[in-house]
């Protein structure tokens, strides 16, 4: 849920002011208030008042605008009177049956519709309208809120250009033929590629765990694979509990279609922003006392936008806190195979394969845009230990299925288990020293990042450069860095996150020129900011 | 357990209709020429595998698109990290131009309005989340494609209300069907947000005609509703009297900047015209703005892989190309269709007369026990465990008349079709001679059980003309 906007004065006193008949009545009401407190006598206090409610009502009944007619007659005969309170009564008011007019598109449909107002897809939108580029546009809005990855481009071009013979159309060498890839193939993706799938979610994972392809189904991207795993898990107006700070994206992807609630779980800098059973417990009573039933946790793993990693011991503490209240667990680690931290990462299956037991309650969301750096070919997973849901999220595929053809390449690719090795130790090493001089640079500024080793950005703490410690503090600062320094950077308020201050900064999509500029930009604001507090 | 949502635990999804339970029994025994002759050949499948051949050889013309090149530079960065919802800009580009190419340029369209989807099956889902409410209705005419049961009403909540047809009229819509249909919405206390047609129709065959077109666009007009035309098989009419899309019909009549203009959208895919259903490509198109706008950002839940779009917007950009290949898929349609229709005719089984599609509309009705659907089902399972072809049976496209049978044709070889129609024949002749269908002259079954079985075999081959 978002938190709610600080309502300004102008907003207020609109509300205070009646309109139209109202202000009349009110006119009228107010000189009885004598005869009403029975100032005026038995007879002036009983017959006038009457009389006047009376007229009062005569009044209010020759002033009152027609109603928007139970009459379905054509929309021509509608007066502008009509017209104008169509607009303005609610939206269950144009959906009852009698309304005149025809039909508009669904709620859903208008509400996604309207611009987003947040400031991580402002931000995205400002980029697109003037973009950095350092030959043609050096004076562009830098990118720093995308968490894209574009160190390894060459590794896979390299694959490509010595293997695409196998690559679009099948493994048959010479053999073009289209009519492997062009039928229809399963909706929740070729079995081959599953298996080829599972081998690599293995192999980023260092290996700790296995993963059997039959409890895989494919979707196209993290997103929809995300939002069947709610659709099959959550009735409309249930609810799952998310740490905070998380993805501004869950807000949309989960609930958009869903119709599920997300409740925020607030995560503390002295915890390094690593959840905390009370909290989650707290969160999830007291949901229940607004009479929302809750159906489950869903957590980022390795983390978005901080980028730690949740030890092994929250892990069995969360699989217990499931087990307890009788929910779900959606782990998405996606950034599984973005590390660049000596930390090891542990991956729900690795626990689950550990214990004996009950696995039907776990879910795992992979994907391969941001480890394979691949976000435009849509590949999606989800894991399940529940044969349910496995069942059910399969024939929820058919809406978003993965294209033929990028299958076809990716089962190559995926499966050349040396270039996979090459690629992840590369990509390491490669995020690891952009990771290092980014954040050195911001250090060299005195603002701090949280702990972190995974992931494609950094989770910056620049309190110390906001006027106000507050959400209006963080998003003029944000303003600042957009319009003033010229680079779009996530504020943690679009994420969420409870303690003010604290941005995401992607520094994947940057050369090391690129990041010299950046800090160098902040450092001028920076100054600014000083300078005013 | 765990509790699941409802959705995931119900039974709405359409999936034990008959339509579906066919396609299992062809799994387990399917046909191949070599290794499983007697298998069931899938005759319910509404593929085009007739013209693989002009998209191989453009392939191995073209080379760079599927290589990620572009004039000889390697273009993979830009592909691989291209998830912009608004689509690859060539590919829309390319797209619009070909629905043009195949209605004969008589309209255009404008590629800011059109949204890609992963598939027809996302487009007509998104559709239904951006025109109605949960509980609310779309009135469908019938009979209609079974995945409609499952596409439309599963993650929406949105009801399906049939427009009745019948084969008196050549199952065409008339105007009491539809205010029939609206009527009984509203008995049902269901708000009806719109109609969708298919045209050309599946499983019928048949293009909508323009006087069918015009009666639509005057109903939506008078109710204020919405039309969706699923057009997914425009490419494949193959005969007259032609296509006429729903675009053309309100550009005659004027409508352009009317307000029913916003309330018409079509649905459009690569899956049947160009063959190719495993790429996942489908589109709608609207000219309501915030219908786009809304469908575009949903369509982050079902995007089309951006390796895809480029190798098609190649493809399709290439006009030489995509001129000869309509002409000739359409011409191959047509001949497979008309071998379908001869074939069945000799075995005394006739058609609806189509000019469209990948299938026929087969009338079976006479081989029927009885005028039910009980006894639809008892010859359907007959067909396809006896005479080992799945068809599908036409109560699982809520057909009003029971014993219509859609059969495809353009999902195997010619030999196989021949095959199918053979098995076909061997099963009427058998199934009359038995007496088991209902015949129309009485002394005409009396006469044949006169005349042992192998004698009027012999006398029926007779008539055959030659069949290769």
């Amino acid at each position: 849920m978002t938190r709610p906007r600080p309502r300004t004065p102008e907003s207020e006193s609109e509300t205070r002011n009646p309109t139209g008949g109202g202000a009349t009545a009110m006119r009228l009401i107010v000189p009885l208030q004598g005869v009403v407190q029975g100032r005026g006598g038995l007879i002036l206090g009983s017959l006038i008042p009457c009389a006047l409610f009376y007229f009062f009502q005569l009044y209010l009944k020759r002033h009152r605008s027609p109603k928007p007619g139970s009459n379905p007659t054509s929309p021509s005969q509608s007066s502008s009177n009509l017209s104008d309170l169509q607009r303005s009564s609610s939206r269950s008011n144009l959906s009852s049956r009698g309304s005149i007019g025809p039909v508009q598109v669904s709620s859903r449909a208008s509400s996604i519709a309207k611009p987003n107002d947040s400031p991580y897809y402002i931000g995205l939108d400002r980029v697109s309208g003037d973009p950095y580029d350092r030959l043609d546009n050096p004076n562009g809005i830098i990118q720093l809120g995308l968490s894209e990855n574009r160190l390894c481009f060459d590794l896979i071009e390299k694959w490509l250009s010595e293997n695409t013979k196998d690559s679009v159309m099948g493994r048959d060498g010479a053999d073009l033929s289209i009519g492997g890839i062009a039928p229809y193939q399963p909706s929740d993706g070729l079995m081959e590629f599953k298996v080829a799938m599972a081998g690599f979610m293995s192999q980023v994972m260092g290996r700790a765990v296995s993963f059997d392809p039959s409890q895989m189904v494919l979707t196209a991207g993290a997103t929809p694979a995300l939002e069947i795993l709610c659709f099959c898990l959550a009735d409309p107006g249930n609810a799952f509990l998310v740490p905070t700070p998380y993805y501004p994206g869950f807000d949309r992807d989960m609930r958009w279609r869903t119709g599920v609630e997300l409740i925020p779980v607030h995560c503390r800098s002295t915890d390094n922003f690593i959840i905390s059973i009370t909290a989650l417990d707290q969160a999830f009573n007291q949901t229940r006392k607004r009479g929302i039933k809750v159906r489950g946790i869903l957590i980022s793993n390795p983390s978005n936008p901080v980028g730690n990693l949740l030890p092994r011991e929250t892990l069995y503490n969360l699989l217990d806190f499931a087990r307890e209240k009788n929910i779900h667990i959606v782990s998405d680690e996606i950034f599984a195979g973005s590390m660049y931290g000596s930390e090891e990462f542990v991956s729900m299956a690795e626990i689950l394969d550990m214990e004996d037991i009950d696995k039907n309650r776990i879910h795992i969301v992979y994907g391969l845009s941001k480890d394979l750096a691949l976000p435009g070919f849509r590949v999606g997973v989800i894991y399940s230990f529940n044969e349910s849901v496995l069942v059910a999220a399969k024939k929820l595929t058919r809406f978003s299925s993965i294209s033929a053809p990028t299958q076809r390449l990716l089962i190559s690719m995926v499966s050349d288990t040396r270039f996979i090795q090459e690629y992840i130790e590369t990509n390491k090493k490669r995020i690891r020293e952009m990771h290092d001089l980014f954040v050195e640079g911001l250090k060299q500024l005195g603002i701090k990042c949280a702990q972190s080793c995974a992931g494609l950005y950094c989770w910056a703490d620049m309190s110390g450069l906001i006027s106000f410690y507050s959400e209006k503090g963080e998003l003029e600062l944000w303003d600042k860095l957009l319009n003033i320094a010229k680079i779009n950077v996530t504020p943690g308020s679009a994420c969420h996150c409870i303690e003010p201050g604290w941005f995401r900064c992607c520094f994947t999509t940057l050369s090391q020129e690129d990041v010299v500029i950046v800090i160098e930009r902040i450092r001028k604001v920076a100054e600014t900011c000083k300078i005013s507090s | 357990m765990r509790h699941l949502s409802t959705k995931a635990t119900c039974n709405s999804h359409g999936q034990d209709s008959s339509y579906f339970l066919g396609w299992e029994e062809y799994e387990k025994n399917s046909y191949d020429k070599v290794q499983n002759p007697k298998g069931i050949i899938q005759m319910g499948l509404a593929e085009n595998q007739l013209s693989f051949d002009l998209l191989e050889s453009w392939l191995e013309k073209n080379p760079e698109p599927a290589g990620f090149k572009r004039d000889g530079k390697s273009i993979f960065r830009e592909l691989a990290l291209f998830q912009d919802y608004h689509g690859l800009p060539a590919f829309k580009k390319a797209l619009v131009e070909f629905m043009a190419e195949i209605r004969g340029n008589r309209v255009s369209f404008d590629p800011n309005h059109m949204v890609l989807t992963a598939g027809a099956t996302s487009a007509n889902e998104t559709l239904m989340f951006c025109l109605a409410e949960p509980g609310e209705a779309f009135l469908l005419p019938t009979p209609y494609y079974p995945g409609f049961d499952r596409d439309l009403k599963w993650r929406t909540g949105v009801e399906i209300v049939p427009i009745h047809c019948t084969s008196s009229n050549d199952f065409q819509i008339t105007e009491t069907a539809l205010e029939a249909a609206y009527y009984e919405a509203q008995q049902c206390n269901l708000r009806v947000k719109g109609v969708l047609v298919t045209n050309p129709s599946n499983p019928l065959g048949t293009t909508l005609s323009r006087s069918e077109l015009n009666l639509l666009i005057s109903f939506i007009t008078t109710k204020g509703i919405h039309l969706i035309s699923d057009e997914i098989y425009s490419g494949t009419v193959f005969s007259s009297p032609g296509f006429v899309s729903v675009m053309e019909v309100l550009k005659d009549r004027n409508c352009d900047k009317s307000e029913v203009w916003d309330r018409v959208h079509i649905v459009y895919s690569l899956s049947k015209d160009l063959g190719l259903p495993g790429f996942r490509v489908g589109a709608i198109y609207s000219n309501d703005d915030m219908v786009v706008a809304a469908a575009t950002k949903m369509s982050s839940f079902g995007l089309v892989s951006s390796q895809t779009q480029y190798l098609l917007s190649a493809l399709l950009s290439d006009k030489k190309f995509t001129k000869n290949y309509i002409s000739e898929n359409q011409k191959r349609l047509k001949n497979r269709q008309n071998m379908l229709v001869m074939g069945l005719k000799r075995a005394g089984i006739s058609c609806l007369k189509s000019n469209a599609g990948l299938f026929c509309w087969v009338n079976m009705r006479h081989l029927l026990r009885s005028d039910t659907f009980e006894a639809e089902m008892e010859l359907w399972k007959k067909i396809v465990y006896d005479v080992r072809l799945n068809i599908s049976p036409g109560s699982s496209c809520h057909c009003t008349e029971p014993g219509w049978f859609r059969v495809c044709f353009a999902n195997m070889t010619e030999e196989t079709l021949d095959l199918a129609i053979k098995r076909l024949k061997d099963f009427v002749v058998e199934h009359t001679a038995n007496g088991h269908s209902k015949s129309n002259n009485s002394s005409k079954k009396s006469k044949r059980k006169l005349l042992p079985k192998w004698v009027l075999r012999l006398r029926d081959r007779d008539h055959e003309p030659d069949e290769r």
